[in-house]
């Protein structure tokens, strides 16, 4: 008889900080207390909240515990298991009420999101096929075989869906194309290839929720007339991978996958292929080309995948976020995804929140919600008490959504308006301490190494643009930069064959358009506002401040820093190397960078 | 796998298992897990009350544990929280009593009178 069961997050950041070894201290506690028959552990996909992890879950109370290591995970099954105490120094502490939550239903991290890509992970077991039946799967691809292809279709192009792979192209007229399309036999391949820097939603629905994709590509399938799905993921998600794999041979079992699916007469089976990791294969000209097992490159569309694409043959393609929504939209109908979101853009988004935000992690929320919900609200603020610049969206093809758009509700539509882009998911909050030219220099260079060399706009246009940002950067900046930066980037823009050319120089056209002032100190003042780019930096000794402890001097690696003791100090700009080492030391705050 | 009635019936067991980590409503039982408590059989009870509950079909009732309660005399004590009704604390509680408690208690709406020590607001 199970009396407790205790979910433990086993998604990919609660595994980097240690859950394999709190799952087995757990496990060994539970057999020392003999109490291993009465207490279940149960290793989940993501529950969210990253920057918590690794994460314990004990039910049916529901009680969260929060940052649990191998020395204090024995707690849990010797205070609250045996002796029924909450391990309160475990508990998360609320930091405006400083309130301890006991279960997640207290933090607000969670309160405030709408989970429906994300309602499986973190609550079932991603291994085990019972639990997601539980939670209806599978009902869905048992209903769509009752209905006919174009009820589908029609059920997805009522539903608004968009493709959540970052361009927002009406999923239900994809489908109904390449339903449409002359040719056959037809592919339906799922794009796993999420490439963005400090992304990682479809990982996690992949690691959390993998049979939600195996049975929306079934159903995909049976609507546009394939028997054959592949699923391209990219080398670096190897537990998605993994878990994938098994859920596909899970779904062979029960007879989900292969012929005559639940006694219908449908015969659909899916692939694994792997990508090696290039970004441009996320584009899916290039990724098509990949799985064929030719080199990852793009080619010019039309023909769209619809019409010609795996071997020349009519081919649907849909990002994993897009897929996870489907058997949700076919059981419960398409007024229900409308419930939430906005008109032109129904259903929720997926988020990966990163960067100067108190609340790291995955978080789910009705499209349209503000930058102000996502940061502040569920994100809980900027650490350290400083000022929220902008988000960085759609990574390196995207662009910034500065504090003055913090209430714009957030769409596809919306920020295209402003000259980014949604992306995939990928949200990177900066403040005060970020220099845009910096940021901007960082995605161009993302993009000039994952430019497939193909287009030579892309392949030496987004070079040149980078060579510039670094001479800008450097303090070497001339008068006629951004008008360059400008024209070149739009000759860029004009000229490239795919996606990632096209998009390539967006982040730095979205800094300039919001951020020129930095860009000029930069060029004429040879400033950086921000404080970030070394070379523009210059560190002083403030005499009025400085005791001459002689710390900063016995710290410089480079003995720039002259003075005796008691005395003030001084720093020589001509041996400085901009280190900082002697900013990091001082106690003083006599040391001034500017 | 070949139909759709295999399926609900996978779903209908597999709900079962999951059914600890359902919200549930309707109230909760507090067994006390003290090491007086423990001593005194608590653990019994505990697994008891979570036996008669699964066999009663009953799924919308928690069963928490909490420390001791204070009565270390009375020990084992839980206590029944139904929602929208003053709490209840039954002391002795053994094996057989623990499932007395789950089934005239929770399940029949009737306090076993016997067993308790304390009633809220009386």
């Amino acid at each position: 008889m199970i009396r407790n069961q205790l979910l433990v997050c086993a998604g990919g950041a609660c595994i980097t900080s240690g859950e394999k070894s709190v799952k087995d201290v757990l496990v060994d506690e539970l057999k020392k207390n003999g109490i291993e028959d009465e207490v279940q552990v149960i290793e989940t996909g993501c529950m969210g909240a990253c920057d918590l992890g690794p994460i314990v879950v004990v039910y049916p109370e529901g009680t969260f515990y929060q940052k649990v290591t191998a020395e204090n995970a024995g707690l849990i099954v010797n205070e609250h298991l045996v002796k029924g105490r909450t391990v309160d120094g475990l508990l998360y502490t609320e930091p405006t009420s400083e309130r301890k939550a006991q279960t997640s239903g207290d933090i607000p991290f969670y309160t405030r999101q709408v989970k429906r890509v994300l309602r499986n992970c973190g609550v079932i077991d991603p291994l085990s096929i019972e639990e997601y039946i539980a939670r209806d799967g599978y009902f869905a691809l048992g209903k769509a075989l009752e209905m006919t292809p174009d009820d589908i279709i029609q059920v997805l192009v009522d539903s608004g869906l968009r493709g959540r792979g970052g361009a927002g192209f009406p999923t239900g007229r994809k489908w109904k194309a390449t339903r449409e399309a002359k040719g056959s036999p037809k592919y339906v391949v799922c794009n796993g290839d999420e490439g963005d820097p400090g992304a990682f939603m479809d990982r996690s629905v992949l690691e959390g929720d993998p049979h939600s994709i195996v049975e929306a590509m079934a159903i995909a399938g049976y609507a546009i007339g394939a028997e054959q799905g592949y699923m391209y993921v990219r080398a670096e998600y190897p537990l998605a991978i993994e878990r994938f794999e098994y859920a596909i041979g899970k779904a062979r079992e029960y007879g989900f996958l292969g012929r005559n699916i639940l006694g219908a007469g449908f015969n659909f089976d899916i692939e694994i292929r792997i990508g090696a990791g290039a970004f441009v294969c996320g584009e899916e000209t290039a990724l098509l080309r990949s799985i064929e097992g030719k080199r990852g490159t793009p080619s010019v569309k039309p023909p769209f995948p619809a019409q010609s694409g795996l071997w020349n043959k009519p081919t649907l393609i849909n990002n994993v976020e897009t897929y996870a929504n489907i058997p949700q939209i076919i059981t419960n109908g398409a007024e229900w995804f409308r419930s939430v979101g906005t008109l032109k853009n129904p259903g929720t988004k997926v988020f990966a929140l990163v960067g100067k935000v108190q609340n790291t992690g995955l978080v789910e929320v009705p499209m349209g919600t503000t930058l102000r919900e996502l940061v502040f609200d569920i994100g809980g603020g900027i650490p350290g008490g400083k000022k929220f610049k902008a988000a960085q969206t759609g990574g390196p093809s995207g662009g910034v959504i500065t504090a003055d758009y913090l209430d714009m509700p957030i769409d596809f539509d919306s920020v295209k308006e402003i000259g980014t882009i949604m992306g995939s998911g990928g949200l990177v909050v900066l403040d005060e301490d970020n220099c845009m030219v910096d940021i901007a220099k960082f995605y161009l260079g993302f993009t000039v190494d994952e430019s497939c060399g193909k287009c030579t706009p892309c392949r030496e246009g987004t070079r040149q643009m980078y060579q510039m940002m670094e001479r800008i950067c450097d303090g070497k900046g001339r008068d006629g930069d951004i008008e360059r930066l400008n024209k070149l980037a739009n000759m860029i823009e004009d000229t490239s064959l795919c996606g990632l050319g096209q998009s390539a120089p967006n982040p730095v056209l979205s800094t300039i358009r919001f951020y020129e002032d930095e860009y000029r100190a930069h060029i004429y003042e040879k400033k950086c506002p921000s404080h970030v780019c070394k070379h523009l930096l210059t560190y002083s000794v403030t005499p009025d401040k400085c005791v001459g402890c002689t710390a900063c001097a016995r710290q410089c690696p480079v003995h720039a820093i002259t003075g005796e003791v008691k005395k003030i100090h001084v720093i020589d700009q001509s041996k400085c190397t901009k280190c900082g080492s002697c900013y990091e030391i001082c106690r003083f705050s006599a040391i001034r960078k500017e | 796998m070949k139909s759709l009635e295999e399926l609900k019936r996978i779903k209908e067991q597999t709900l079962k298992e999951m059914d600890l980590r359902q919200a549930k409503e309707r109230g909760k039982v507090i067994v006390a897990m003290g090491t007086c408590g423990i001593a005194a059989g608590a653990k019994d009870a505990l697994m008891a009350i979570i036996e008669e509950l699964e066999k009663a079909d009953i799924h919308d009732v928690k069963v928490v544990q909490s420390g001791c309660m204070g009565l270390c005399d009375k020990e084992p004590t839980v206590e029944v929280a139904m929602k929208d009704q003053p709490a209840v604390i039954y002391g002795d509680v053994n094996d057989a009593n623990a499932r007395r408690i789950v089934r005239e208690h929770v399940q029949g709406g009737n306090v076993v009178a016997d067993l308790v020590i304390k009633r809220e607001n009386i």
